[in-house]
């Protein structure tokens, strides 16, 4: 199972290291293998489809506009809880005009709306702040769920940052962003089964280390083995009572 | 001077057009048809002699900015120049506002040229921007890579018509992938609204821009985000109900919907496969603050199969929603025939008055068919159980079955004494 994961993945990576090889061609600014594993994005894409890809843990950043709307996207496998957070540096507070909302929006792979079910979505900065700082806790990754719900499911996750209320005279003007996902693994309270025919919009983003289903292990293999040694013991111990009897039954029997 | 100025221009002119004409020559050593291909649109009015980026003038940081840029274009992209208000110095407004021309041919660059052609540009005359935006779309020319329009100004367009707002949207309805970026070099209102305006239209981004350093790494970002690899969408057309609605594969597709109106579209899904689609609904003018987006996916017999749905309020981009539906793979015997499912897409955008309908807004439509099991024997992990009721359950049952079977065997044995 493990070196399966472990040949599959490296497959993965080498897949991933030729087709960006093959789309940067022309492009110098293209590192070496080794570094393109460290170095995290330092754009951001402009719509659902130019969203850029980043893995769990990479701290993405971009230089942006005032009022641009910002997408990354990041894998998400069962059993996780992804946490999103984007820290915003705001422009010189002199040249500011007042506060502003900024706001954080993740999507699933089908572009529907995933609630936040913690976190701080919606941020005011005044206009002394120098950064603002929202955040998203999603619900638990579920294997599969049916068709009618939109719990979130394995697959990619769009992340959209925006500015949502702001004085007109504002816009424009430089930020930078830095958006940083990471998941939890719930583990046994939440596993599940199930799964889906494939990830959802998976294309772009690489398999979390988990897989997308999460492992098969969980902490539900302990607590059913240990609870069929129980019953075992349980068992025998029924059966002792029953077979040697002379403890309970001959003190007032014999004379 | 000015004589030899012009001179020197017409020498740049005369250059350009060669490198045009050779440019298609040697079609051999071109990128491919569908690199992406990026227009800078510099304005060129008598305002860019102002003198207040970082103490230079406009025009000055302007220049700065496009050496840089040229320094820093991926070699897979196609750049060409185009600017206005460049040649007419007079106050003809007829004459002024038809003033733009294209500097340097869209094309795999050559530094120098295009450098040598950069510098030669004085601050002269108007501002016809949505005149430039046609001429700058034209340039682009079609094909099936990323087009997109970079425009550098400092000021709203002076000429009044045609709008360039409206150009924008119109350009950007013709499906053939236009994004324009706009750079406002001043911080006035009008200007501001303008090229905010034009960038939304086209799905953009507006910036405004205090120092040089800003201009020129932006542009570049804008270069560079041309280059990125992107699928770019077909066109395609819904229809008002489901019968005449055209049939899509697995793609991403373009479409408009203008307000109150909803489009259909069928897709084929064999039994085993599951239908995934994603529906963006973009906001590209000014939107009344509430709005929502849904999508139905309606079987043959009219019936609803199942629907996504989002709602909200405020500044947005696009409005999304989705759905998937698996359909089971029958049972042997049963029809494996491929079911139409219908797709009916509508959002609740609403705009002001004054806001111009067509066309309308754009529509993304994502579809895709993956292979899908839709049957989990069981919701539980493995079937596992977890928790202190699980123990107790086993511990009774097993003591249970204990005291049973030594009851039980001894009953056995007393009957087997007594026989």
């Amino acid at each position: 199972m493990r070196t399966t994961r472990v040949l599959t993945s490296a497959l993965l990576a080498a897949a991933a290291l030729f087709t960006s090889a093959t789309s940067a061609t022309a492009d110098d600014a293209s590192p070496s293998p080794s570094s393109a594993e460290r170095d995290a994005p330092t754009e951001a894409g402009t719509t659902f489809r130019t969203a850029t890809a980043v893995k769990q843990g990479q701290k993405a950043t971009a230089d942006a506009s005032t009022g641009d709307y910002l997408y990354w996207q990041f894998p998400a496998g069962a059993g996780q809880q992804p946490t999103v957070r984007a820290k915003v540096k705001l422009p010189e507070s002199a040249a500011r005009h007042g506060s502003a909302t900024w706001q954080l929006d993740v999507f699933d792979g089908l572009r529907r709306r995933q609630a936040c079910a913690s976190g701080v979505p919606t941020n005011k900065a005044s206009a002394q702040d120098a950064t603002v700082t929202v955040t998203c806790t999603l619900r638990t990754v579920r294997p599969w769920s049916e068709r009618w719900a939109n719990d979130p499911l394995p697959g990619a996750y769009y992340v959209r940052l925006t500015v949502t209320d702001i004085p007109d005279r504002d816009l424009g003007q430089p930020v930078r962003a830095e958006v940083e996902a990471t998941a939890n693994d719930i583990g046994g309270p939440r596993a599940e089964g199930g799964e889906l025919g494939a990830p959802l919009h998976a294309a772009a983003v690489s398999e979390p280390e988990s897989g997308w289903n999460g492992g098969w292990f969980s902490d539900r293999w302990v607590w059913t083995v240990g609870g069929a040694v129980l019953g075992a013991l349980a068992a025998v111990g029924g059966y002792t009572l029953t077979r040697r009897p002379r403890w309970t039954t001959r003190p007032p029997a014999g004379s | 001077m000015i004589i030899r100025k012009r001179l020197a221009a017409g020498a740049c002119a005369l250059l350009a057009a060669l490198a045009a004409g050779i440019a298609p020559a040697n079609a051999a050593d071109e990128p491919s048809k569908n690199s992406p291909k990026v227009e800078l649109v510099l304005d060129v009015s008598g305002s860019m002699r102002a003198r207040d980026v970082d103490g230079q003038s406009r025009m000055a940081a302007a220049q700065q900015a496009f050496n840089e840029v040229i320094d820093a274009v991926p070699d897979d992209v196609r750049l060409g120049i185009r600017t206005l208000g460049a040649n007419y110095p007079g106050d003809d407004k007829e004459l002024g506002c038809k003033d733009s021309k294209q500097l340097y041919p869209v094309g795999p660059v050559n530094r120098t040229e295009a450098k040598a052609a950069v510098a030669t540009l004085r601050p002269t005359g108007w501002t016809p921007i949505g005149y430039a935006l046609r001429g700058a779309d034209a340039d682009l020319d079609t094909g099936g890579g990323t087009r997109r329009i970079v425009l550098i100004t400092d000021g709203e367009d002076s000429c009044g018509q045609p709008d360039p707002c409206d150009v924008a949207r119109e350009l950007a309805a013709k499906g053939t992938h236009l994004t324009v970026d706009t750079l406002g070099l001043t911080q006035d209102d009008k200007t501001r609204e303008q090229l905010s305006c034009i960038a939304e239209a086209t799905g953009g981004t507006y910036t405004t821009v205090r120092h040089t350093k800003e201009l020129s790494g932006r542009v570049k970002q804008l270069v560079r985000r041309a280059a990125d690899p992107v699928e770019t969408p077909k066109a395609t057309q819904g229809a008002a109900e489901c019968a005449k609605a055209p049939e899509l594969g697995a793609g991403v597709y373009t479409d408009r919907a203008t307000f109150g109106q909803h489009r259909w579209y069928r897709v084929k899904v064999t039994p085993g496969q599951e239908l995934r689609t994603s529906v963006s609904v973009g906001a590209d003018r000014a939107v009344d603050p509430d709005y929502g987006v849904l999508v139905r996916a309606v079987g043959e017999g009219g019936q609803e199969l199942v629907r996504g749905t989002d709602a909200g309020s405020g500044r947005t981009d696009v409005m999304s929603a989705g759905l998937r539906y698996p359909i089971a793979e029958g049972k042997k015997g049963e029809d494996e025939r491929a079911r139409t499912v219908c797709l009916e897409v509508s959002h609740s955008f609403s705009a002001p008055a004054s806001v111009k309908r067509d066309p309308g807004l754009p529509v993304e439509l994502a579809v895709d068919l993956v292979d899908a099991p839709d049957d989990p024997s069981d919701l539980a992990a493995f079937g596992l159980g977890r928790g202190w009721v699980l123990l107790a359950v086993l511990v009774v049952t097993g003591l249970i079955a204990g005291l049973l079977w030594g009851w039980l065997s001894r009953w056995r044995v007393s009957v087997w004494r007594t026989n």
